[in-house]
């Protein structure tokens, strides 16, 4: 195995809407960030991967004009994979495991406020036995937090406090979008949106675009001081059919997880991809982290939840950490997918 | 079989998605520019290409194009072709012809419908002018451009229309 670094990550500050700028417009800037960061010129990063949907904003090979921000000429190496970036992050590091190339830049971006998210996303549902339902995004994750509650396994009170905590931990992150002091007694008195589950368990509705470098052991060396090596990274999915899963684990994760090697070994932060409180809970039973472990310093995506972005958000937040010294070993983590239907674990180290 | 059955050839999945989507910086100034009758241009920062219409940034050198110029709604065509199948969402009579226009002072073609000769007479090279719908009927749209005609005027020779796409 080819030890690979990220060497540079940059975000675009997370918005409701991005009403003025398109997507190549949001791109340009923290491309450009994030290739000066690295300090690997343009031209010679060996390879660019994407994650995006067209489904977002309804725009058709949005992913192809996003390329646009990359600037491919002379032509370059170039993929995308119509998932989250973390996803684009797990095909570059192959690519470098393969030898083919030393560094990759991946980039994510997406306009949620464009379309009706969580309506968009029945789209991604079995099209012959699920879809005519309707079941949207939020009533879909209401389902799975009804059976965890059910289970005896959280309590809306923890829903509550895992909210709580995550906006608490934004006020410190410039780029998030909801952060703020919440008292958890006021919260539980709030109405449900979709029972049993209150605002403050679903995520925001995000604009935003993330971008990072990475490369192998030689590169990463040469041009950083503080390269944050990827351990290990693994993803797995579960069945696409809800029915088919028991909502209150996640296996996939557990999987993915084992394999990404977070076990043995200390862990001080991790980024969980838990775009409704409950799935936090979930998320942190499935990797077997101790209470100890400070889960989300960046807010995760109750703060902010640019879909497509917001995995490889977690993946950038937690290198963040390493790299600014609060942090020496973190596991991140990426979802796609109903109800954590498909996970991916990444272990980071300084 | 003990029964033979017709096949389900078709279900009806009643989800509907909509958008409300905002063209961005660049794409808003040319929609705006069609407004008002006039083709704008993006120019790169960098190396100064122009790009019709822009998305806001120059695919070669990933810089933006933050300055417009007004481009003539004169040009040449670079490729061309005679569609003669239907397509949905196509209100154009067939056959009909479409070209790739290089408009004086672009760096990028920009489609249009080639009208007023026989399509034997099309060709690469070949001087063609923007004929517009009536100013009253003008839009944020580059439907506002009827066709392209041809002009009276000689050829513009292959070799100086190469490395354009």
């Amino acid at each position: 195995m080819r030890d690979v670094a990220v060497i540079a990550y940059a975000q675009t500050p997370y918005v409701r809407t991005e009403r003025v700028r398109n997507e190549v417009e949001m791109l340009m800037p923290i491309i450009d960030e994030v290739v000066k960061k690295a300090g690997i010129p343009r031209q010679e990063i060996g390879f660019t991967c994407s994650g995006s949907t067209d489904y977002l904003a309804g725009q058709s090979f949005s992913f192809v004009m996003a390329v646009d921000a990359v600037g491919a000429w002379p032509p370059i190496m170039e993929s995308h994979v119509e998932m989250d970036g973390a996803w684009a992050l797990y095909e570059a590091w192959i690519k470098i495991q393969c030898g083919e190339v030393d560094s990759a830049l991946i980039f994510s971006f997406g306009r949620s406020s464009m379309g009706e998210t969580a309506e968009t996303m029945t789209l991604q549902t079995d099209p012959y036995t699920m879809a005519p339902l309707g079941p949207d995004a939020i009533s879909m994750a209401a389902l799975q937090a009804r059976c965890g509650l059910d289970a005896g396994l959280f309590s809306e009170r923890d829903m509550a406090e895992v909210a709580a905590r995550n906006r608490r931990n934004a006020l410190t992150n410039p780029e998030a979008q909801l952060a703020g002091e919440f008292d958890v007694e006021a919260l539980l008195a709030a109405p449900y949106r979709v029972s049993p589950l209150r605002d403050h368990d679903c995520p925001p509705v995000t604009d935003g675009a993330a971008a990072m470098v990475i490369a192998a052991a030689d590169v990463a060396r040469d041009v950083s001081d503080k390269p944050v090596w990827i351990r290990g990274i693994d993803h797995r999915l579960d069945s696409h059919q809800l029915g088919s899963r028991d909502l209150t684990k996640s296996p996939s994760t557990r999987l993915a997880g084992e394999r990404a090697g977070v076990s043995p070994g200390k862990i001080d932060i991790a980024e969980l991809h838990a775009p409704f409180s409950h799935q936090e809970i979930i998320l942190k039973n499935a990797l077997g982290l101790d209470d100890d472990v400070r889960i989300n310093p960046s807010g995760g995506a109750l703060a902010a939840n640019p879909i497509m972005s917001a995995g490889l958000a977690r993946i950038g937040e937690a290198s963040r950490q390493i790299s600014g010294g609060a942090a020496s070993r973190a596991v991140a983590h990426a979802t796609s997918g109903p109800c954590l239907q498909q996970n991916l674990v990444c272990v980071l180290e300084g | 079989m003990s029964e033979e059955r017709e096949p389900v050839t078709r279900i009806v999945t009643p989800v509907r998605v909509a958008y409300t989507y905002t063209p961005g910086i660049a794409s808003e100034r040319f929609l705006r520019g069609c407004k008002e009758g006039k083709l704008l241009g993006g120019i790169c920062d960098a190396c100064g290409r122009v790009y019709i219409p822009s998305r806001g940034a120059c695919p070669r050198c990933a810089a933006p194009t933050s300055k417009f110029q007004e481009l003539s709604d004169q040009g040449t065509i670079i490729t061309f072709c005679i569609v003669r199948v239907p397509a949905e969402n196509i209100a154009v009579d067939l056959p009909y012809c479409t070209a790739s226009i290089l408009l004086d002072g672009a760096d990028i073609s920009f489609t249009g419908l080639i009208q007023g000769c026989p399509f034997e007479d099309v060709r690469i090279g070949m001087r063609v002018q923007a004929i517009w719908k009536p100013e009253s009927e003008w839009d944020y749209s580059v439907g506002n451009i009827e066709h392209f005609h041809p002009l009276d005027e000689p050829d513009i020779p292959f070799k100086d229309l190469k490395g354009y796409s």
